[in-house]
């Protein structure tokens, strides 16, 4: 059976993973290449890699890191963060990312999709979605630039376009939900989940092993993303794949 | 040596560094004089069926029927694999290989698709490029069509329909899931290849 999936992000600035490090005996805690080896050595099922830099200098930085990460990571890889051009995807691919994640630059460039799917394949193409519910409480909106910026855009109607332009997977994000570890948007999750074929991957809100369960149970995602969870070590991963697997959720483990 | 195919499919970037990690030298080449030559021959390969058109058009899809037939060990990943069967409804127009039969076929609506993740293999058959490594291991999937059960399949997944995970006949091989993405039982795997 396919089992649902566990992702570990690590955001990088100017070449450093900028949220804390909880494993011990690590030689450079702030090293996101090594950071995402012990991540996946521990069970993630996969690793994601934003790159948050602002600056060009941070983005040159960023490109190395995924060429040192395709050298050492034999799990899928992801990876994010400003991609902007299909010349950009294209960078980080073949520098030796299985899969480039594009946000606002897939809204203000509707054929960024198509072409990067076009060159690498559907399953090259996460299309991450930020979206927050809307002040009338009646559905959510799509937000660009960071979630900074409203977009005007349905996220449900997106999905949907994004999908129907070429998109692999989707990662969704609830930013009503991110940094309060209190769970996942089960609700977001779910109406986004069943209104698409490709598999959503649930982001914001990982705070206990239980979130997961119920992001898989109720929210129908099939990956769940957590970034500062693993970090500060409030759960193993092995402990999580264990809690979910005694709740009857198909995990990989061992891995 | 061995040949990694670049004809266009995607990414092929990390299966050479997957040999490369196993020590292996290997060299990402659309040359057919390279392709001859080479001691191994991997086709990796994502995304459309239809992509598959440029290994014909370039000659070398003859050149790895013609190694295939001198007993060269071959490995197909994923579309790689699909292209060694006979056809695939993801595009009508074009044929496969043929060194295996059958036609690739799309997921049943009911599943999401594509397939996205990490399932396990039951390894149905004794199988060299398996060898080692249990039935349940994992491997990482990621596709939208299938390739049938054949007599050559030596694992299998049931994700929307029983479908081919490893086949294998000879020194040919083909795996649907990404053994350069499946951790170290993927990197089991191509080294097993590498030492047929």
């Amino acid at each position: 059976m396919l089992t649902k999936r566990i992702v570990a992000c690590l955001d990088v600035d100017g070449g450093r993973v900028v949220k804390g490090v909880s494993f011990r005996d690590l030689r450079d805690a702030g090293d996101p290449v090594e950071l995402a080896c012990r991540h996946s050595d521990s069970g993630a099922d996969e690793i994601v890699l934003l790159d948050i830099s602002a600056t060009r200098r941070g983005r040159d930085t960023a490109l190395e890191v995924v060429r040192r990460a395709g050298r050492e990571l034999f799990i899928p890889f992801t990876a994010g963060g400003g991609i902007g051009s299909l010349q950009q995807a294209a960078a980080v691919i073949e520098a030796g990312a299985d899969k480039v994640a594009v946000n606002s630059a897939a809204l203000a460039d509707l054929a960024l999709i198509a072409a990067i799917a076009a060159r690498f394949g559907s399953q090259a193409v996460v299309v991450a979605v930020d979206a927050k519910r809307r002040g009338d409480g009646d559905g959510w909106d799509v937000w660009s630039a960071g979630g900074t910026q409203p977009t005007g855009r349905d996220a449900l109607e997106w999905v949907k376009e994004a999908e129907e332009r070429g998109a692999g997977e989707i990662l969704l994000t609830s930013m009503d939900c991110d940094g309060r570890k209190a769970g996942f948007d089960c609700e977001l999750t779910a109406r986004v989940a069943d209104a698409v074929r490709t598999p959503v991957i649930a982001s914001g809100g990982a705070g206990a092993a239980e979130h997961f369960g119920r992001v898989f149970r109720e929210g129908h995602a099939d990956a769940a993303l957590a970034a500062s969870i693993f970090h500060y070590g409030i759960e193993s991963l092995e402990y999580l794949k264990r809690f979910l697997k005694s709740q009857g959720i198909p995990v990989r483990l061992p891995c | 040596m061995i040949a990694v195919v670049d004809y266009g499919a995607g990414n092929v970037t990390s299966v050479q560094r997957a040999l490369e990690r196993l020590g292996h030298d290997c060299v990402v080449t659309g040359d057919s004089a390279v392709v001859e030559s080479a001691e191994r021959v991997i086709v990796p390969g994502v995304g459309h069926f239809g992509a598959t058109t440029a290994l014909v058009v370039s000659g070398l899809s003859e050149v790895i029927g013609r190694r295939i037939a001198e007993r060269t060990p071959v490995l197909g990943i994923c579309l790689g694999m699909q292209w060694l069967f006979e056809a695939s409804d993801e595009d009508l127009g074009l044929t496969g290989l043929g060194a295996f039969p059958g036609r690739c076929r799309a997921f049943p609506a009911d599943v999401k698709s594509p397939q996205v993740g990490w399932d396990q293999l039951r390894i149905t058959a004794p199988s060299r490029l398996l060898r080692g490594l249990p039935s349940g291991t994992y491997a990482y999937f990621t596709h939208g069509y299938y390739a049938p059960l054949v007599g050559e399949t030596v694992a299998r997944c049931d994700h929307g329909a029983p479908h081919t995970a490893v086949v294998e006949r000879g020194n040919l091989f083909g795996t649907q899931f990404h053994p350069e993405n499946s951790g170290e039982a993927g990197l089991a795997m191509l080294e097993n290849f590498c030492s047929c």
